[in-house]
């Protein structure tokens, strides 16, 4: 396993071959808010307007497979919500993974269904259970729980029973 | 899980009936060819499907909830109950997760043991699905001549778990139990017939004409769509796009195995039939090979505060009866990080993202399930067919609706 690098600067210092960080650097580097590369695998956290341009530049990288849009609460640290994106080279055989935050005043971040299709289901999962909203996606409702549900089940200050 | 009048369909409804010529039909969840509590709001035009807007939920459960409630090894019986068919799969990949994020490193013996756990779990699956899929199509026999094999592949996880279905067999660390002695006589046994029996399903349906008039040239997903779509496994293989995890990113040593990866440019449900019956023989060749050159060695790794001491240890060794203690009244603490382990589990890309916050229990545990992705493409596939190929779709991406709604 290499070594750690732990933030902005030692990541695009360090490994300035990597395809994601160099894409994303000819990009727009002021819209890389962190980078660490830890456990063999890149984390990059983008600026919060500007994940949809971001996709599409680890597109044209040759990051062509969405696999998965999650979310990790990070309560009460402000933001709290980290919406996660893990994307997959089949060329490159690596991916990349995405990060954009968002604050529980206004959790919101925009949609990357126009770039994949299959953010579909994902964002509608991060939507239903962490109340995270995603602009511009064409279909914005619950998925797994009843419509008439109230909370959102994975943030943290919802007890693991439920309300009784 | 969607109320009945708030699916988007009935939203875009003319005012005006009579210039209506579509209806709405509901299919599930209570329907026999939706494998589970799969729920599907047709728009179809006669016979013709126009939209397919599938209502997911009624299984969920809130897995991802429980697992941040729990020790990190109390997890692993959970990720069994997600997916019946392939619960070794889940098993595996997050127990690669945790291996990950503390550094342990797995003897041989236990990673080729997996592997081979792993090979049957997809032979297992695959047999249900093709005994399923034959059945919604009409052909009610195979069903029986397949699950006579799962039925010894699942004796084969008794034996080595004690549990035919829900094995939670691997640990955080290597395995729960020494195999028996028998396990290998009885592998072997089993797949040295399988090869014939795989002939057999293929004489029973590959020659019949009503199954192949139902299944070619149905379905059709072409590679661009479904990589943009999130297919993965067998169907995107289907589909002509050249990607397995086992051999393009390979994890617990499946880059010591020779095996083929099958795939095919049709991208029908035909193609996709054919992909699964050949990836069968090759799971029939890796489970040779893992019998063939199993390594000798321990099952567990050398991590006495991860992985629980054997028995007799712990009766003859103070520290061991210590530990032991720990690890089951407080867990064990993992690094704190973040990890995505992925793995081409029998529907295709399954993926555990565990983040950790330093203490016991996980902060987060994520799965990336390939039925849950894979049914969006459902529309794609679907779409201006007759309302018959919707049965054959829905068996040829081989969905499991415990896995789509966790």
């Amino acid at each position: 396993m290499n070594p750690p690098l732990l933030n902005k600067d030692a990541v695009f210092q360090g490994m300035p071959d990597h395809p994601a960080v160099a894409g994303l650097r000819a990009w727009k580097p002021d819209a890389v808010v962190d980078a660490k590369f830890e456990f063999d695998e890149l984390t990059v956290t983008i600026a919060p307007q500007e994940i949809r341009d971001a996709c599409r530049a680890v597109l044209a990288a040759g990051y062509n497979f969405l696999e998965d849009v999650t979310c990790v609460d990070w309560y009460p640290v402000e933001p709290r919500f980290h919406v996660t994106y893990h994307i997959l080279s089949h060329g490159l055989k690596q991916r990349v993974r995405l990060r954009v935050l968002a604050n529980s005043m206004d959790p919101s971040v925009d949609s990357i269904t126009s770039v994949w299709p299959s953010a579909d289901f994902y964002e509608r999962e991060v939507f239903d259970l962490f109340g995270v909203r995603f602009n511009g996606h064409p279909n914005m409702r619950r998925i797994m729980m009843p419509d008439d549900w109230e909370g959102h089940p994975l943030r943290k200050d919802y007890p693991v029973e439920g309300y009784r | 899980m969607a109320d009945f009048l708030s699916t988007p369909i009935l939203e875009s409804r003319p005012d005006d009936p009579s210039q209506d010529r579509t209806m709405v039909l509901n299919m599930g969840p209570q329907h026999p060819s939706t494998h589970g509590v799969l729920r599907l709001v047709l728009e179809i035009d006669g016979e013709t499907v126009n939209k397919v807007v599938p209502d997911i939920g009624f299984l969920h459960t809130g897995i991802e909830k429980t697992c941040e409630a729990k020790f990190y090894q109390q997890v692993v019986p959970l990720t069994d109950r997600i997916d019946y068919l392939s619960p070794m799969s889940n098993n595996l990949c997050y127990c690669l997760a945790v291996e990950k994020l503390l550094g342990l490193e797995i003897p041989a013996r236990a990673q080729w043991t997996r592997v081979l756990l792993n090979e049957l779990t997809r032979l297992n699956s695959h047999l249900v699905w093709l005994g399923t899929h034959a059945m919604d199509i009409g052909a009610l026999t195979v069903f029986l001549y397949t699950f006579r094999e799962r039925e010894e592949i699942l004796n084969i996880f008794e034996l080595v778990a004690g549990q035919r279905m829900m094995t939670s067999y691997f640990r955080i660390g290597g395995l729960a139990l020494e195999p028996p002695l028998d396990f290998h006589r009885r592998v072997q046994a089993l797949i040295k017939i399988l090869p014939e029996k795989i002939d057999e399903y293929l004489n029973l349906l590959t020659g019949n004409p009503i199954f192949y008039n139902r299944l070619k040239g149905v379905g059709y997903i072409s590679g661009a769509d479904a990589i943009a779509l999130g297919v993965t496994g067998p169907p995107l293989r289907a589909s002509g796009v050249d990607w397995d995890l086992r051999r393009d990113m390979p994890y617990s040593s499946y880059e010591k195995f020779q095996f083929e990866v099958p795939v095919s440019t049709d991208g029908d449900v035909w193609a996709r039939y054919l992909v699964r019956l050949k990836e069968m023989r090759e799971s029939v060749k890796i489970c040779q090979q893992a019998l063939d050159g199993m390594p000798e060695g321990p099952i567990k790794a050398n991590a006495p505060k991860v992985v629980l001491p054997d028995r007799e240890q712990m009766k003859t060794q103070m520290e061991s009866l210590i530990y032991h203690f720990k690890i089951v009244t407080e867990g064990f603490a993992v690094p704190a990080g973040e990890v995505y382990q992925a793995i081409e589990s029998p529907r295709g890309e399954m993926g555990y993202y565990v983040v950790s916050d330093g203490t016991a229990k996980p902060y987060r545990v994520h799965m990336r399930n390939p039925s849950f992705a894979t049914l969006q493409a459902l529309q794609t596939m679907c779409q201006g067919r007759m309302l018959a190929d919707v049965v054959a779709v829905i068996g040829s991406i081989d969905i499991v609706l415990g896995e789509i709604d966790r």
